[in-house]
């Protein structure tokens, strides 16, 4: 038995796990742009600047996402407004 | 007609060169006609690895403005038969790649190669796009190491949307992923992705996985293929991953630690 590993296992073993788990995030996250017409960014940051003319919100508040079914693909646009 | 692999990455420093130089080198020993292009405008290093880069006298965009034929640019590689290497321009910019100039030149070289192995730069810019675009096969080189596997999965994308196959709705570029600079030691530890690890997150077949190794700087110091390195853990996997390239079933061999010694063992030394 490793002595010294035996007590190195513990917080060694998270770092590879750790690193899995992120990367699955950050892919997952990639792979559903990667469908994503080119535009897609670009219109988003428009409608943001559009809505920022009325109402006061932040980059984050604002989620555009674009599903494709069969026959049609639906934008989804999400706005959280402030109370 | 000459089937073409991209040698591709997204990030740098992960050994994009060194595998194409020794996976064109491997196709070559096993008697097939191939040529390794350097699509890394700019910064040409292919002919470093090499060895031949005081043989260089024209190159790839030279052969595209016209300024030299194809015959006059390729360099035939001394130690082995069958092989030969298109270097990148040193001085042009990378625009100087357009579709239509890299198309005519792999249109020609198709008549007379068996494999054309396309060595691409790191990124996601023009020359990265160039070399992957006409792609038949991607070897998508990566590292047991998040950077290195978030881009793999970037250039995945780009290979499904931005190749020629992908543009016309032919059949899909076909993906292999190569694992590099990998250490069974620090896998065993939990300290590194396991093989096992990257291949669930990227989920694209597995040709083949080279030990970290000293061989393989030696083998660049020198000017040499790391491929042709027999006694190099690194020279047989590479082996191995071109044997699987043609088809053949090669077992994997070097994931597993070496077993140590009893000292190295209670001290944990490594």
């Amino acid at each position: 038995m490793r002595l010294l590993d035996y007590f190195r296992k513990d917080t060694s073993q998270q770092s590879a796990s750790m690193a899995k788990e992120r990367l699955q995030i950050v892919v997952a996250h990639q792979r559903t742009s990667r469908n994503q017409p080119d535009f897609l960014p670009e219109m988003q940051r428009e409608i943001i600047r559009v809505i920022q003319k009325y109402v006061k919100i932040e980059q984050d508040q604002v989620s555009v996402q674009l599903d494709s079914n069969d026959a049609c693909s639906v934008l989804e646009l999400n706005v959280t407004l402030p109370q | 007609m000459a089937k073409i692999i991209v040698v591709t990455s997204g990030k740098g420093g992960v050994g994009k060169t060194t595998t194409s130089a020794a996976i064109g080198t491997g196709l070559a020993l096993r008697g097939h006609k191939t040529a390794i292009l350097d699509f890394d405008v700019g910064l040409r290093n292919l002919d470093l690895v090499m060895g031949c880069e005081r043989r260089v006298v024209y190159d790839f965009v030279n052969v595209i403005n016209g300024e030299a034929s194809l015959k006059q640019a390729l360099i035939k590689d001394k130690r082995t038969e069958n092989l030969f290497i298109l270097p990148a321009s040193q001085t042009r910019d990378k625009e100087a790649l357009t579709v239509e100039g890299v198309g005519k030149i792999l249109d020609e070289l198709a008549n007379d190669f068996d494999f054309i192995v396309c060595d691409s730069p790191a990124g996601i810019e023009k020359g990265a796009l160039m070399a992957l675009y006409f792609a038949d096969e991607a070897v998508v080189v990566t590292n047991p190491e998040v950077s290195s596997v978030r881009d793999s999965d970037r250039i995945l994308g780009i290979l499904h949307s931005k190749s020629q196959r992908a543009e016309q709705g032919r059949e899909p570029v076909r993906e292999h992923l190569l694992l590099t600079r990998y250490d069974p030691q620090r896998v065993n530890i939990g300290e590194m992705l396991s093989v096992a690890d990257v291949e669930d997150i990227l989920a694209i077949p597995l040709l083949g996985v080279i030990p970290e190794s000293e061989a393989v700087l030696k083998a660049s110091n020198q000017g040499q293929p790391v491929i042709l390195d027999g006694q190099a853990k690194a020279g047989q996997a590479y082996m191995d991953a071109v044997a699987r390239l043609l088809g053949e079933k090669v077992e994997h061999r070097f994931l597993e630690a070496k077993k140590k010694g009893f000292f190295s063992r209670v001290m944990g030394v490594r």
